[in-house]
């Protein structure tokens, strides 16, 4: 029995099992070549592939979606994913590539969609076989998402849509995206409608996807131009004009605190994999001479990793405590803060790790010199894509302050 | 042993930490605490202690003392997660009494073996009391003490003694030959001299005591080892009573930015309010984790108590500071006056954050554990 296995139903603890049976035949040997840090930097067909393939073994063997009913192509069972997540975790496994569409538009399609459509869609969701991307932000539309312009005109059962979404993760290789669309110019919050729309088969027809390039020079993410593309109003979520609403769903599951777990796999060792987390800082710390001295003797700097570790395991165990309502104050205080804390702590140990690293910080990917490959300093400047992502986090701390402490909203 | 998921935090301990809430709320309201304890702002004024001690008296017959006292010695033997939620709500209520006090006077006991069930036992009927071990520059490694047993007799003088103007009881560190050993005495036996500090903290009283041969009972004779496997209940505790009055401090604050208006607004309405408040929840929320996290330890996973213990309460001293001064500061002028409670609480808090090892001192002490003594 190990710490997270002491509390299992009986149907968790068959199930876990189950998982670790499976994983311990079927876990995929590391690729002979590089994989980037998330599924949002997937550049190759070749890392596509590999990570496609990987989602479609999990799903098969009832790892992924277990938590999702049978007659969507889910599992049926009740709190296992979790179980299903922590064990992927402690067999190393590679990410899961469709993570906009397990994260964000399964929840979403499964609260909001028609009967028709959950059928026809979740199924090749849960498996990976369709990949989904995420059409929110727009080049005037980011910390104001409810601003967004991209309209879909009504003409006749359909929308013809012209527009311009951006920063959109995967939209190079995804077959749906899910959409906030404007369909009412007079009003803000109330003129939304939210759809799905066909990606790789409009492509050319309606659709035109350019790849943008990070600051890390990866790419990854890209601009998803719409003209005149023409969709049938069955592919609609909710009500005419409820998109706020809709996205609602799709925005708490992206940011930790949606009721249904995320399907989430992970923990294999990779050249090009590398966390920003304490583990792995003191084992930077260690190897590395800081004043004549291996760092990890320094008096500042041990202070200072330390502040890391205690705010990663305070993170660690907040997510605990949120499984205990007894000692909660407010239904949602702690899942409301995941997605900052998660962001912000990654941020503040991969710059401690910089520091740590001294002049060595300077070499990057591809430097035989570099500590850790280089990884660091891309850590570094990836941490910037997840507390701007996804609701910056100036945005989660206004939502935290007015939604929690009831402060005055900010409009 | 693993921890349980659910940190053992038993409907039972629930019963208790929001019965001990309800209790505050309807029995000890914050401005009964101010007018307590706040009468006379005057820094010259005759130093003490000023407690509810009939609504002490109720929480003794509620058997509060007792809930840590292992069943051996007549006690309830209560998980330590228990006794954090209880404390918790303590620290919120700024309730002034020997609790916290008694309560690590237990722990060191209860880490002694049978040589102390004596002592144990009356704690168990209702004696309250606390340690005397730190040294005159505060040292809070209880081998630094001043004071001397040689022939069964004390002598010397402790310092930083927490609420020792309400307790029965001193459980005193002493050096004896090369070892350090404990003993229990009465506070006015004779010989003894307490001297009460001018402190800070209106809510607690704190002493230094002389010893000039005084008889005490030799309780433990490892004294260093028993207060050593005592120790992260005692930060744990402490730990536990700061996120309890940081919360008070948050929602007080919210409170007070929810209604008052400057600028046609409510001033919760302004970033450079909302997001430090925010901030402020964000610690205490992680150090409230940790601080169950560190007493489920105690309760089942005790090699790694005190690496917890560290952590929660490192944690705490840096919420207790951040929390107290956002209070003040964003209730503007009127948060600057005696009048106005923050200042209760923000005093209470200064005085926690040092308590027992301020945050820089705890990570030392974790670094030490984690990443090894620098050599």
């Amino acid at each position: 029995m190990s710490e997270s296995d002491s509390k299992d139903t009986p149907e968790q603890a068959e199930f876990r099992q189950h998982c670790r049976d499976w994983l311990c035949d079927n876990t995929p040997a590391e690729p002979s070549f590089r994989l980037p840090i998330s599924a949002l930097e997937i550049m190759t067909e070749e890392q596509l592939k590999y990570l496609k393939d990987w989602q479609k073994s999990a799903y098969d063997a009832g790892l992924v979606g277990c938590d999702y009913p049978v007659e969507y192509g889910g599992g049926g069972r009740t709190n296992c994913q979790r179980i299903a997540n922590e064990e992927m975790h402690r067999a190393k496994t590679p990410y899961m590539p469709n993570i906009i569409g397990l994260g964000m538009a399964a929840p979403t399609l499964l609260h909001h969609g028609q009967e028709e459509l959950k059928k026809h869609l979740l199924p090749r969701l849960l498996s990976g076989e369709d990949i989904w991307c995420q059409g929110f932000s727009e080049p005037g539309s980011g910390s104001d998402l409810a601003s967004v312009q991209t309209f879909a005109q009504r003409d006749g059962d359909a929308w013809i849509i012209n527009g311009h979404k951006v920063w959109t993760s995967l939209a190079h290789f995804a077959a749906w995206m899910i959409i906030l669309l404007r369909t009412d110019k007079t009003e803000k919050h109330g003129g939304l409608s939210y759809f799905v729309v066909p990606i790789s088969s409009a492509l050319g027809q309606g659709v035109t996807v350019k790849p943008l390039i990070k600051m890390t020079g990866e790419t990854g993410f890209n601009e998803v131009l719409f003209e005149d593309l023409p969709v049938n109003d069955g592919l609609r979520l909710g009500g005419l004009g409820q998109g706020w609403q809709v996205a609602t769903t799709t925005l708490l599951h992206e940011r930790d605190a949606g009721e249904l777990v995320t399907p989430r796999s992970g923990g294999m060792k990779n050249a090009a994999s590398h966390n920003a987390d304490t583990a792995n800082l003191i084992d930077l710390a260690r190897k590395t001479q800081y004043n004549g001295k291996p760092a990890v003797q320094d008096p500042l700097l041990r202070d200072r990793i330390m502040q890391q570790l205690i705010r990663e395991t305070g993170l660690q165990e907040n997510q605990r405590r949120a499984r205990v309502p007894a000692l909660l104050e407010h239904p949602a205080r702690l899942q409301l803060q995941n997605k900052l804390l998660r962001s912000e702590i990654a941020q503040e140990t991969a710059a401690l790790a910089l520091e740590v690293a001294g002049a060595s910080a300077s070499l990057y990917l591809g430097d035989e010199n570099a500590p850790a490959g280089g990884q660091w300093p891309l850590a570094y400047m990836s941490t910037y894509g997840n507390t701007i992502a996804a609701g910056t986090s100036e945005v989660q701390r206004n939502i935290l302050g007015e939604r929690v402490l009831s402060l005055a909203k900010s409009k | 042993m693993a921890q349980p998921d659910d940190y053992g935090f038993s409907e039972e301990a629930a019963l208790l930490k929001y019965s001990a809430r309800k209790f505050f709320k309807s029995n000890f309201p914050t401005d009964k605490l101010q007018k307590m304890v706040a009468d006379n702002p005057d820094s010259a004024r005759v130093q003490i202690s000023n407690w509810d001690k009939a609504l002490w008296q109720q929480l003794l017959e509620l058997g509060w003392t007792l809930l840590a006292v292992p069943e051996s010695a007549d006690g309830l033997g209560l998980p330590a997660v228990a006794v954090a939620g209880l404390v918790e709500e303590v620290g919120r209520a700024a309730f002034p009494c020997p609790l916290l006090a008694t309560l690590n006077t237990t722990y060191v006991l209860a880490a002694c073996g049978e040589s102390a069930n004596g002592a144990l036992r009356e704690i168990a009927e209702g004696t309250t009391a606390t340690l005397a071990l730190t040294n005159r520059a505060g040292s809070w490694q209880p081998e630094d003490t001043e004071v001397v047993a040689s022939e069964g007799k004390l002598n010397g003088t402790a310092y930083f003694v927490q609420d020792a103007g309400k307790v029965d009881k001193f459980l005193v560190c002493a050096r004896k030959g090369t070892g350090h050993s404990l003993y229990w005495v009465a506070t006015d036996a004779p010989g003894i001299t307490v001297h009460a500090d001018a402190i800070v903290d209106l809510t607690r009283d704190q002493a230094h005591v002389d010893f000039a041969d005084v008889e005490a009972d030799q309780v433990c004779e490892d004294g260093l080892k028993a207060l050593g496997q005592a120790f992260p209940a005692i930060c744990t505790m402490l730990a536990a009573d700061v996120i309890g009055a940081a919360e008070w401090q948050l929602q007080t604050t919210a409170e007070y930015a929810r209604t008052r208006t400057q600028f046609d607004r409510p001033i919760g309405f302004f970033q450079a309010v909302k997001h430090p408040l925010v901030d402020v929840m964000i610690q205490i929320d992680e150090a409230k984790s940790l601080v169950y996290n560190a007493a489920c330890a105690i309760d089942h996973e005790p090699k790694r108590a005190a690496e917890y213990a560290h952590m929660a309460k490192a944690s705490a001293s840096e919420t207790a500071a951040f929390a107290s001064s956002r209070s003040v500061q964003f209730h503007g002028g009127i948060g600057y006056t005696w009048e106005c409670y923050v200042q209760l609480y923000f005093k209470r808090q200064k005085h926690s954050q040092m308590l027992w090892g301020d945050a820089a001192w705890h990570r030392g002490r974790l670094a030490d554990i984690v990443l090894g003594k620098v050599s």
